[in-house]
């Protein structure tokens, strides 16, 4: 496959151009892309540890870490730069995980996940409780901020931070990418098809889950700034078990096994909600729902699956 | 703090640690014989609340004493109906699949139910509290408590108790069940019928998820998002006593039913925090749970 261009990246090339023309000629695009490639950053790191076979029903705790450390910001210090808050964020996020992480790496599986929602439901209930710092379940508003030290109005808001995401975005992609394909990435893979040959191998299955982790709980944060930057609000719901319950439902709708699948998933999950919630503001959950169990039942490895598994059949079986 | 607040704390801490035993009893024996984490266990407790106050807001002008078993005809539709369904329909094509699909395909049914809770019952809260008041009062060590909560809901959870234990150390369909847990395939190649097991216990487990929800409908109102939250506390509880132990759920949703009404009386904001702070504590020193055996990490 080396000097050919793999399909998978041809498509995510062009995804990342329509995210980048398409809202300059529907306006009501902005938002909806600059959340799709928010959300998008987020499940690249569900994804990442879906490489090591390792689900973290709490990664919801790291997407609200990043959100709250700008609100955080925006109330206590005021002003704030998105440059500011997304390094802000990130940083934050990424010590929270490493934290979290040191205990979490120990365990495997239904474990695993269980105290990644045990942790993300005591922070959840301290931001809901906690009401003199964090408004309790209002949540805090983030005020708009100025990039690089230049303000916007509303209208161009919307496509500064858009274009931002989609820079972090691409980079996030790449990096991954890039990740999963070193030695560091493979032995991440190796957790997953076998820990004890790893660990014979003379390396620490633990570290290069820590490692995974961290990077993983980086990227929630990066993503959480941006969505409360998008959304100008951080509330509790952002660190609740069915926020990632979400990102798992993405990452497993785009198909785990390629980093595009995060930004695949997110774009038809948003797709979803923002027609469904327009249309059939009732129902769109259930439709959300359903969609979710024919993708599971019918395309369990996801969207980008799809098309591999045609492109297989026109090639006769391989 | 005085005397008569710590009887009304460690009452409360009872008839609480009753619904929640229930629910999460229902949950640890789904996970030790389908070895599945039911996400959409918190919808069935909702809809079985919901389904028990609509059962005795209709009966009730016939007669109040209706409305018991109207409460357990509910339960027992919803475990039928909805457990049923997820098991057969959901469940059973994926089994042998990786275990993250399973997860998400209970998460993708609670997604569904819950909506589908909003559109039947809509968002404003119900109250149905016909079998609450129906029994009296009683006075425990001078404090006047409902009945309701200090005798019948014990009662109900202590009978399931002793109950799920006679059935599966004493029945033939329990040593069945055990059986199945074991050795799926040894048991298979004896003749047992796996997938009828497998069906049977998720439709018990559901029907205990929709009596707690249904028992606990009179003491309280029905709102959206009952469901959402008492999954993460039923499971809190079946994870800190150890997935699959019956006593184990019982006596740690006592101790977490405690410990949350005296941290009600005592600093009401930490409520919440108490069942995930404990489960935290516990699965960091032992991750298989208080009462959890030990196992061989299987690679």
């Amino acid at each position: 496959m080396s000097g050919r261009i793999k399909p998978v990246t041809t498509i995510a090339l062009i995804f990342f151009l329509v995210s980048a023309v398409g809202p300059l000629l529907v306006s009501s695009w902005a938002t909806l892309f600059a959340l799709i490639l928010a959300k998008g950053i987020v499940v690249l790191g569900i994804i990442l540890l879906l490489q090591a076979g390792q689900v973290s029903f709490g990664h919801a705790m790291f997407f609200a870490t990043g959100a709250y450390t700008a609100a955080f910001w925006g109330k206590y210090v005021g002003g704030g730069d998105i440059v500011l808050f997304i390094a802000l964020g990130g940083i934050t996020s990424a010590v929270f995980g490493l934290i979290v992480g040191l205990f979490v790496v120990r365990y495997r599986e239904i474990f695993f996940g269980m105290l990644n929602l045990a942790f993300s439901m005591v922070l959840w209930s301290l931001l809901e409780k906690m009401f003199h710092y964090t408004n309790g379940a209002d949540g805090i508003r983030v005020p708009r901020p100025a990039l690089l030290g230049l303000s916007f109005t509303p209208e161009t808001f919307q496509y500064v931070i858009l274009y931002v995401s989609l820079l972090i975005a691409v980079v996030a992609f790449y990096g991954v990418q890039r990740y999963l394909n070193s030695p560091l990435g493979h032995m991440l893979r190796a957790i997953k098809s076998n820990e004890t040959r790893l660990e014979y191998l003379g390396t620490s299955a633990r570290r290069v889950l820590l490692i995974g982790y961290v990077i993983s709980a980086f990227l929630g944060g990066i993503g959480g700034t941006l969505v409360a930057i998008i959304q100008q609000i951080a509330t509790p719901e952002f660190g609740f078990w069915t926020k990632s319950g979400e990102f798992v439902f993405i990452a497993i709708l785009g198909g785990s096994a390629h980093a595009f699948g995060a930004f695949a998933g997110a774009a038809m999950f948003e797709c979803v909600r923002f027609y469904a919630a327009a249309h059939l503001a009732d129902t769109w959950q259930l439709i959300l729902g359903v969609v979710l169990i024919v993708i599971i039942l019918y395309a369990p490895n996801g969207l980008i699956a799809l098309r591999q598994r045609y492109g297989q059949a026109k090639q006769g079986g391989h | 703090m005085n005397s008569t607040l710590a009887i009304l704390a460690i009452l409360d801490g009872i008839s609480y640690a009753a619904l929640v035993f229930l629910v999460s009893v229902g949950l640890s024996l789904i996970f030790g014989v389908l070895r599945v984490v039911n996400v959409a266990h918190g919808s069935l407790y909702a809809f079985g609340a919901y389904l028990a106050a609509t059962f005795s807001l209709a009966i009730a002008p016939i007669s109040p004493w209706l409305t018991y078993p109207a409460l357990l005809a509910a339960s027992i539709v919803i475990g039928v109906v909805c457990g049923g369904f997820i098991e057969r329909f959901l469940l059973r094509p994926l089994s042998g699949q990786e275990d993250v699909l399973q997860l998400l395909i209970t998460f993708a049914a609670f997604m569904i139910m819950d909506n589908l809770q909003r559109l039947i019952w809509g968002v404003q809260p119900i109250f149905a509290a016909e079998p609450l008041r129906l029994l009296p009062n009683v006075a425990v060590f001078g404090v006047s408590y409902t009945s309701y909560q200090v005798i019948l809901l014990p009662g109900v959870a202590l009978a399931t108790l002793f109950g799920l234990r006679y059935f599966l150390r004493r029945t033939l369909s329990g040593a069945v069940i055990l059986a199945v847990t074991e050795d799926r395939e040894a048991s298979t190649a004896i003749g047992i019928d796996a997938k009828r097991v497998y069906f049977v216990t998720f439709v018990i487990g559901a029907s205990l998820a929709a009596l707690g929800g249904a028992l606990a409908s009179p003491t309280t109102s029905l709102v959206p998002g009952m469901g959402a939250d008492m999954i993460v506390l039923s499971f809190a509880v079946a994870a800190t006593a150890g997935l699959g132990q019956i006593e184990g759920t019982a006596l740690t949703a006592l101790m977490i039913g405690l410990t949350r009404a005296f941290v009600i009386y005592l600093q009401p904001e930490f409520e919440v925090l108490v069942p995930y702070l404990l489960m935290v504590l516990v699965l960091l020193v032992r991750p298989f749970g208080l009462f959890g055996a030990v196992q061989v990490r299987k690679i």
